[in-house]
């Protein structure tokens, strides 16, 4: 009898609670991809890059934070140091959309040219960040790092299994579904929110109707600052910080993007769930969980798992291909909003 | 073209005349690539034989080596070939000191050290692969095989009572060599290994890897790989509840641990190479006095290769490739007064005299065959977050 329950004990411990976790950073990346794409219309892939930025001032913050004895009791100080991240952040975004992209939507520039200019400004701030931050690893969480550990787990239950439950973990679901559940408010709700999806939708319409776009810019910028900071300030106090791993999480981030259908933020947040179950189901070993399920004597000698551990990206982009072959439009009908 | 001949000939003279109380050493390092961090201390140490050596004045009547450094890039074959070329052909080097990584040591020994016919030895090629390449008595190194590191984490492993472990490595030779090393050798001991998982560096997360380890089982988990990715995995194995014990290889080595792991460090078992005793405290007295960054990696090591070269030279009689392939192992092995850092100056005494040196150096040099330092291995763990030494092997 105890053997479904061990079964899925070892499937949450491993796969379910991080995934969770996992997926809620990735759909708050890709939130802000898809906000850009809807309004701004191009691929930004300075993303990840931005998103080492801000934290990285969050990670200074905290530092000066902790330097001055202030704590936030269980909580990580990061949670304090966040709002300093998000301002300095949309500053830095609005600085480089002055001076960057400002001009291109002026000449009314083909999407590709928005690209580049955003490849450029990722290596830029890839540069500054590392200047700033150094390339190597960052751990700045601190306050109550677990709800339940391990240990403690087998004691209380006496299963054979453990199951750990990071504070990190369920700050990040928590965090972001209050993050989720104000955008939808706004953009659904305030007039601002309206006006943004208006010029979306049809921008020569929205500009005949007195909507200024320049405010809309500035309030996706923002929009965008907030969302990405507190994505890579969950995934650096609940996995780790380095310049170059915020880097490489731009693929997920596309491809939840694209997976919802870009431009669709109830597509990005159901993507970055689809990307990251598959990521950790794919290259997970089942053959404890299976065990525990078989009856006696036929267990599994294999390890059953699909790809090993270094695949994980592969996944990402096998999804990517799959999405785009069967449904370019992705799950969600994309570009609107 | 006979100008330019007549020029090349004239300056092969003039060499040759200044070779009479001038000699060259090579000194075949990284400089660039993945080592350059830890490559200059390493051409310090070397130097700092030398110039021991030179300031003592008893080497062939006064005459002074002087170390040429060269490149070897750690990890670009054609670089390090060139640079071993370039080296003993324009630079007239009798032998080298290097190279430093394993590949870039053997395809400079293959290609060009071999067919040129000079010594080499290596103060940090560890790979188990020269263990058993033939080659011909020139190559000799002063850091252990990874094979014999393999067979002391098996013993350590098996001794503890423990016979199931799951093993992962970092994805490059060192990772894989020494990983193919342990579980040869565990195996043999009657251990099983349930599953060996490369992993790479710089990950952000390593709970694929974990769990894939985890699911594998094993009474304990056995880290081969580097400080950076190996601490991640002992914490995320050891806060998802998958592993209670932990093994560490060389790499994964650093003091700080349980700042970074927490109370896993108390889990963690590991092994180093380190000199012990007189050896190790004369090479601090030396290496401190002389300024130079005694305590980083491979730095002993490569003082210990520089000067075997030297006193192998004079045990020879000439200073000549052949007299110092031919007398290494015996200048570095017993019969003979012991020879530490430091004491260059009384060990080319007694071979001036005719006499014989055990060389004992920063490293406690003991080569076996076929020239390859037998290495003494720290055995070390975590009691309240300080490290402390369990034994020697």
């Amino acid at each position: 009898m105890m053997e479904p329950i061990n079964a899925f004990v070892v499937l949450s411990n491993f796969v379910l609670i991080p995934a969770l976790a996992y997926g809620s950073q990735i759909a708050l990346g890709a939130l802000g991809i898809t906000l850009i794409f809807g309004i701004l219309r191009f691929a930004h892939f300075a993303h990840g890059d931005i998103m080492a930025f801000g934290t990285g001032i969050v990670i200074l913050t905290t530092w000066g934070l902790q330097a001055q004895g202030i704590g936030f009791g269980p909580l990580p100080t990061a949670l304090l140091a966040l709002p300093v991240g998000i301002a300095v952040t949309i500053l830095y975004l609005l600085a480089v959309d002055r001076t960057v992209y400002r001009f291109y939507r002026r000449v009314k520039a083909k999407p590709m040219i928005f690209v580049m200019a955003a490849l450029g400004v990722m290596f830029v701030t890839n540069g500054i960040t590392r200047l700033i931050m150094g390339p190597g690893e960052r751990r700045f969480d601190d306050g109550e790092r677990f709800i339940i550990t391990v240990r403690d787990f087998r004691e209380w239950t006496g299963l054979a299994e453990g199951l750990a439950l990071r504070s990190s973990q369920v700050l990040t679901i928590v965090v972001a579904l209050l993050a989720m559940v104000l955008l939808f408010w706004f953009l659904n709700r305030t007039r601002a929110g309206k006006s943004m999806r208006a010029y979306s939708d049809n921008e020569d319409l929205a500009l005949l109707s007195g909507i200024n776009p320049e405010r809309v810019v500035v309030i996706t910028w923002a929009i965008t600052g907030t969302l990405v900071v507190l994505a890579g300030t969950l995934y650096g106090l609940d996995k780790s910080y380095r310049p170059f791993t915020y880097f490489q999480l731009l693929l997920p981030f596309f491809a939840a993007a694209i997976v919802g259908g870009l431009g669709n933020p109830m597509g990005a947040i159901v993507g970055g769930y689809v990307v990251a179950f598959a990521e950790m189901g794919i290259t997970y070993a089942w053959r404890r969980v299976v065990s525990y399920l078989m009856p006696e004597g036929m267990e599994p000698t294999g390890l059953m798992q699909i790809l090993p551990v270094d695949y994980k990206f592969a996944v990402t982009f096998g999804i990517l291909v799959i999405v785009l072959i069967f449904r370019p439009t992705g799950i969600f009908r994309g570009r609107t909003l | 073209m006979k100008k330019l001949l007549l020029a090349t000939a004239v300056s092969a003279l003039a060499s040759g005349g200044a070779l009479a109380d001038e000699v060259r050493f090579g000194v075949l390092l990284g400089f660039t690539g993945p080592l350059e961090s830890i490559t200059p201390h390493m051409a310090d140490g070397a130097e700092l034989a030398f110039r021991e050596i030179n300031e003592s004045g008893k080497f062939f009547d006064g005459t002074t080596i002087t170390p040429v450094r060269a490149d070897s890039g750690c990890v670009d074959s054609a670089l390090a070939q060139a640079s071993a070329e370039r080296l003993i052909s324009s630079d007239n080097v009798v032998a080298i000191m290097g190279a430093d990584c394993s590949g870039v040591t053997r395809a400079v020994l293959e290609n060009v050290a071999m067919a040129m016919g000079v010594p080499m030895i290596s103060p940090s090629a560890t790979s188990p692969g020269f263990t058993t390449f033939d080659s011909g008595g020139i190559f000799y190194r002063t850091a252990p095989s990874d094979a014999r590191q393999g067979e002391i984490l098996a013993n350590i492993v098996i001794e503890r009572g423990i016979d199931t472990v799951a093993v992962t490595h970092t994805n490059n030779d060192y990772g894989a060599g020494l990983a193919n090393a342990f579980n040869e050798a565990f195996q043999a001991a009657g251990g099983t290994v349930t599953t060996t998982i490369p992993h790479e560096e710089a990950r952000g997360d390593y709970s694929a890897e974990v769990g894939s380890l985890a699911s594998a089982g094993g009474d304990a988990l056995m880290v081969l790989g580097y400080v950076d990715g190996g601490t991640n995995i002992i914490r995320t194995a050891w806060e998802l509840g998958a592993f209670e014990q932990f093994f560490v290889g060389d790499g994964v080595f650093t003091e700080d641990m349980p700042n970074i792991v927490g109370d896993a460090a108390s889990a963690i078992i590991g092994t180093v190479p380190s000199a012990t005793g007189e050896a190790a405290e004369n090479w601090q007295r030396i290496g401190s006095e002389a300024g130079i960054n005694y305590g980083s990696s491979f730095v002993a090591e490569s003082y210990d290769a520089a000067a075997l070269l030297a006193l192998a030279a004079k045990a020879g009689g000439e200073i000549s490739a052949e007299a110092i392939a031919a007398n290494v192992m015996n200048v570095a092995n017993e019969p003979g007064e012991e020879i530490h850092a430091g004491d260059l100056a009384r060990g080319l005494e007694i071979l001036a005299e005719g006499g014989e040196i055990n060389y004992i150096g920063a490293t406690g040099v003991m080569l076996i065959e076929p020239g390859e330092a037998a290495g003494t291995y720290r055995e070390y763990t975590f009691e309240d977050g300080e490290i402390t030494t369990v034994q020697f092997h």
